[in-house]
């Protein structure tokens, strides 16, 4: 039998050489080794890889020597069967056998092809492409939109959506909303609750934050820094109070008008989204961009100018007494030399704290009730109320009486007293006394004693006693007078008038009233200043010894604030040994109420590091 | 590129006296600036470093206005400041996305690609300050935050990238020298071709078991392996070494023979195998040089989409 094995090979423009060759013999092998009849160099053949034995008249049988198989029409076998006249494909490795059968000789054709490049290298490479990174990360192009659509999408299409989905919603529905990707910071606590409702404020698309917004909550409770206005007026005052800006600050209004974000809304200054808390401290600023100048702005305005504690603030105005009685009236007045105060009352602060003169003696003397002491303090009269902020009135029978008595007579170990505070009850008393029984009676005058000559005498007596008798009477009315006049137990203390009723021979006590504050527009407490004396600050109480001289310290001179305050911003017009730093709202707030300002209620100390101690004001 | 030493240089374009454009140029256009280049001048230093001045000096003045300008409240971006700030960094990502636009466009223009990009990278790394100021520090969870974030991821991938490109081009060139001489990438492959064919012919003779474990290593395609073996070198299923190693394992145990046909294959084997290894290298250092634009290009179309985000945002909730 004759096998024909045509090799087939291509050249490098593709043309095909063929060459053939005939093996005659029962049976051909194929495989890697030289001597096999079709020699396949190919290492995924083995050696001797198969045998082509005749089987029939027609068909060949294909057996394969070791174990290893071999492609037959497209299947892996060991054996297998072909008919040359129907055409049989077989793969060995990378190469291809096409057995075929010859038309004019009737030989078996064994075409030999090599199908696959003999490495991997061989084959056809994109030298452009595969030293680069291609196809193993994901495409650049590919990122950049997946990553622009999707961030477009959560970021910017989602909070539209909310934004639409609730607009002129009155309430929206809690839990997490679209838009909250925008929020640029966490709402203060007080507006905690906003939170998941950015349209409470929020309002319109690409409108500024309008009062408006928050007007629909604080209707009642906004608070007018200018009383006695309409909100829309105040705010025009306020922004007037500013002045026209100049310079840089002109182009920011001119830029922020364009913008549409007109000036004086109520966000200016209640900034939001900047971290759950409290609100911020106001910043000196915010006050001196108004009162710094501010009369050159505002012609009509009462209040002086004002540019930092230390360096421009005007003298105190105090609210002084104008009236007395139970419901006083105020006035406020400039704090100077002659600023005057009645009180209804008379005092010297002088004589009492005195350690050299009677009162002194006194308080010696009694050395167990006031603590072996050579003299009075401030606290034996004046006593701090329970907030520690400000001090008790005076009370005439725990301050005053242990030295000042009312007492009348001992009866049986007991004082009788006159009743402070009621003139009429002490006149109506002064009388009682005087009127009940009689004179003690002259000895010689007694029922019991023997008749003796000389009855003349006696009815003398008798004649002097009745008379004393007859002009007992007259003693109740000098009383009287003695106490309202000067040298008596009244007018010691109190200012005597003489509108009073018939039994206090028309004598009256004036009204006596209580400032129990007198710095009404900014906030001092004596709490934060224990560390003092008295008169470290009052230092007029050692030297007045008149009543109606006003104790309170000013700015400067003597125990005035500034000796410590020194401004905001740490000038100050006087050298200060510890300074601390005062900016407006320590003692001024915003929205002041009767309490401490915010600020100074948030302060840990009022100190700095290099004073003595540190003053808490936190309670 | 670094000189190579011992190779005349050649003209390129950049150490050409006259400008090597092939576009005549239009004569109404502005006498150019562009310098006609007289030796290897980086981006890095062009025009006297005239771009790190002038970034440095951004950065500084940022820093100054965000120290000294007093505000009426603390930082953040709805201050003048903030505002300020922000336009200019808004302004500067739009401008420096730009240069993908500017380097696929062939100019003969005013400014060269050089500038272009000295430009783009100091005022890109100038942006860190402008835009962390802008931020006054405020972070949180949400699209400001994610736009700020974007950016340092940018301007950080970048800054990589200016490293390697400083860095890595001597070792790509020093990897690609041999005995003799230069290998391009080309000739890289066409290296091994041949060590394929030569260990192909000569793998003829063994057995089996033998031809199998060689052909392993003709198969595998040399530029196999994922986005990390790429970037580290290191390719623990590399066909060749496995045969190379199991060969030798397997000669050890027998008798020495002259011509050993296994010889020649091993010593084939390590040839390829040293191939190999500097087309890994050329490979990895190619790698590293383009992995950061994976990062930074895609990270730049995010960035311009939350940037668009933010801005809207801050607008629209005004």
């Amino acid at each position: 039998m004759t096998f024909l094995i045509r090799r087939i090979a291509l050249k490098a423009n593709g043309e095909e050489i063929v060459r053939d060759n005939r093996v005659e013999g029962e049976a051909i092998t194929i495989g890697r080794d030289s001597g096999c009849d079709i020699h396949l160099p190919d290492l995924a053949v083995d050696p001797d890889h198969a045998r082509v034995t005749a089987s029939g008249r027609d068909e060949l049988m294909i057996t394969s020597i070791g174990d290893q198989p071999f492609g037959i029409n497209g299947r892996s076998a060991t054996r297998g069967a072909i008919d040359p006249d129907r055409g049989a494909e077989l793969t060995f490795g990378g190469h291809r056998i096409t057995v075929s059968r010859d038309a004019e000789t009737g030989d078996a054709i064994f075409s030999i092809r090599r199908v696959e490049a003999i490495s991997d290298a061989v084959e056809e490479k994109d030298v452009s492409s595969v030293f680069t990174l291609k196809g193993l990360l994901p495409g650049k192009r590919l990122g950049a939109w997946t990553f622009a659509i999707l961030i477009l999408v959560a970021c910017l299409a989602w909070p539209v959506y909310s934004w639409a989905t609730f607009n002129g919603v009155e309430e929206r529905p809690a839990g997490f909303h679209g838009d909250e990707l925008w929020m640029s910071g966490q709402l203060s606590e007080a507006h905690a609750n906003l939170e998941d409702d950015c349209q409470a404020c929020h309002v319109e698309a690409f409108v500024a934050v309008r009062d408006e917004a928050c007007m629909d909550c604080h209707q009642d409770d906004a608070h007018a820094h200018i009383t006695g206005l309409a909100a829309n007026d105040e705010r025009g005052r306020l922004v007037a109070a500013r002045g026209e800006p100049t310079g840089f600050a002109a182009f920011q209004r001119a830029v922020a008008e364009k913008f549409n974000r007109p000036a004086g809304r109520c966000v200016e200054c209640h900034i939001e989204h900047t971290g759950a808390g409290d609100m911020p401290d106001t910043p000196q600023k915010f006050c001196t961009d108004c009162h710094d100048g501010m009369s050159a702005r505002l012609t009509d305005t009462k209040l002086p100018d004002a540019s930092d504690f230390g360096t421009g603030h005007p003298a105190f105005r105090p609210a002084l007494l104008a009236t007395t009685g139970d419901q006083p009236r105020f006035r406020r007045t400039t704090l100077d030399g002659d600023a005057r105060e009645n009180n209804g009352l008379k005092f010297t602060h002088a004589q009492h704290m005195s350690k050299t003169n009677g009162i002194a003696q006194m308080v010696r003397r009694r050395g167990n009730e006031y603590d072996g002491r050579d003299g009075l303090d401030c606290n034996d009269c004046h006593t701090l109320d329970s907030s520690g902020t400000r001090y008790a009135p005076v009370v005439m029978e725990q301050s005053c009486q242990t030295c000042h008595s009312l007492g009348l007579e001992l009866v049986d170990g007991t004082t009788r007293t006159l009743r402070h505070g009621e003139p009429e009850q002490v006149a109506a008393d002064l009388r009682a006394y005087f009127r009940s029984g009689r004179p003690p009676a002259p000895s010689n005058l007694s029922t019991l004693s023997r008749r003796q000559p000389g009855d003349a005498n006696r009815a003398a007596t008798a004649r002097d006693y009745a008379r004393a008798v007859n002009f007992r009477g007259g003693g109740e009315t000098r009383a009287v007078n003695a106490v309202f006049s000067r040298g008596g137990a009244c007018y010691d203390c109190h200012v005597i008038t003489r509108d009073g009723p018939r039994v206090t021979n028309g004598f009256s006590v004036a009204d006596v009233a209580w400032n129990p504050r007198y710095l009404r527009k900014g906030w001092f407490t004596h709490d934060a200043h224990t560390k003092y004396q008295c008169v470290d600050c009052h230092v007029d109480a050692l030297v007045s010894n008149d009543a109606t001289e006003v104790l309170v310290p000013g700015l400067d001179g003597d125990g005035g604030c500034r000796d410590c305050h020194v401004g905001g911003t740490g000038d100050t017009l006087n050298p200060v040994n510890h300074p601390i730093e005062s900016d407006c709202a320590m003692c001024h707030d915003y929205h002041a109420g009767e309490g401490a300002p915010s600020s100074t209620l948030r302060r840990e100390t009022i100190a700095r590091d290099d004073a003595p101690t540190r003053v808490s004001l936190r309670r | 590129m670094a000189s190579i030493p011992g190779v005349e240089p050649a003209e390129t374009a950049a150490s050409a006296e006259a400008t090597t454009s092939t576009t005549e140029p239009r004569p109404n256009r502005r006498k150019v600036r562009r310098r006609k280049v007289t030796a290897h001048d980086s981006f890095l230093t062009y025009a006297g470093g005239r771009w790190w001045k002038i970034a440095l000096l951004v950065s500084v003045l940022s820093l100054a206005a965000y120290i000294y300008f007093p505000l009426s409240r603390d930082h953040f971006g709805g201050t003048w400041l903030g505002y300020a700030l922000g336009t200019l960094g808004a302004l500067l990502i739009v401008w420096l996305t730009m240069l993908g636009m500017r380097k696929r466009a062939i100019t003969p223009g005013t400014w060269s690609l050089k500038a272009w990009t000295s430009a783009h990278v100091y005022l890109g790394l100038s942006l860190i300050a402008v835009g962390t100021l802008h931020s006054g520090f405020h972070f949180g969870l949400n699209v400001h935050t994610l736009a700020w974030a974007l950016m340092m991821v940018v301007i950080l991938s970048g800054l990589f990238g200016v490293v390697v490109y400083v860095a890595l081009p001597r070792a790509l060139s020093e990897n690609r020298y041999d005995e003799g001489g230069a290998v391009t990438e080309t000739q890289m492959i066409e290296q091994l071709r041949s060590l394929d064919r030569q260990i192909h012919d000569a793998a003829q003779p063994l057995t089996p078991e033998d031809a199998a474990t060689v052909e392993k290593s003709l198969e595998q395609d040399p530029f196999a392996g994922n986005a990390i073996n790429r970037l580290t070198g290191r390719y623990p299923n590399c066909a060749t070494r496995e045969a190379a190693a199991r060969l030798r394992e397997a000669r050890a145990y027998r008798p020495r023979i002259a011509d050993d046909p296994m010889d020649k294959v091993d010593a084939l084997l390590a040839r390829k195998e040293s191939v190999l290894a500097r087309m890994r290298r050329h490979l990895k250092l190619k790698s590293i040089l383009q992995s950061w634009l994976y990062l930074h290009v895609p990270m730049t179309f995010a960035l311009l989409a939350a940037l668009s985000a933010h801005i809207v945002s801050v607008f629209f909730y005004w």
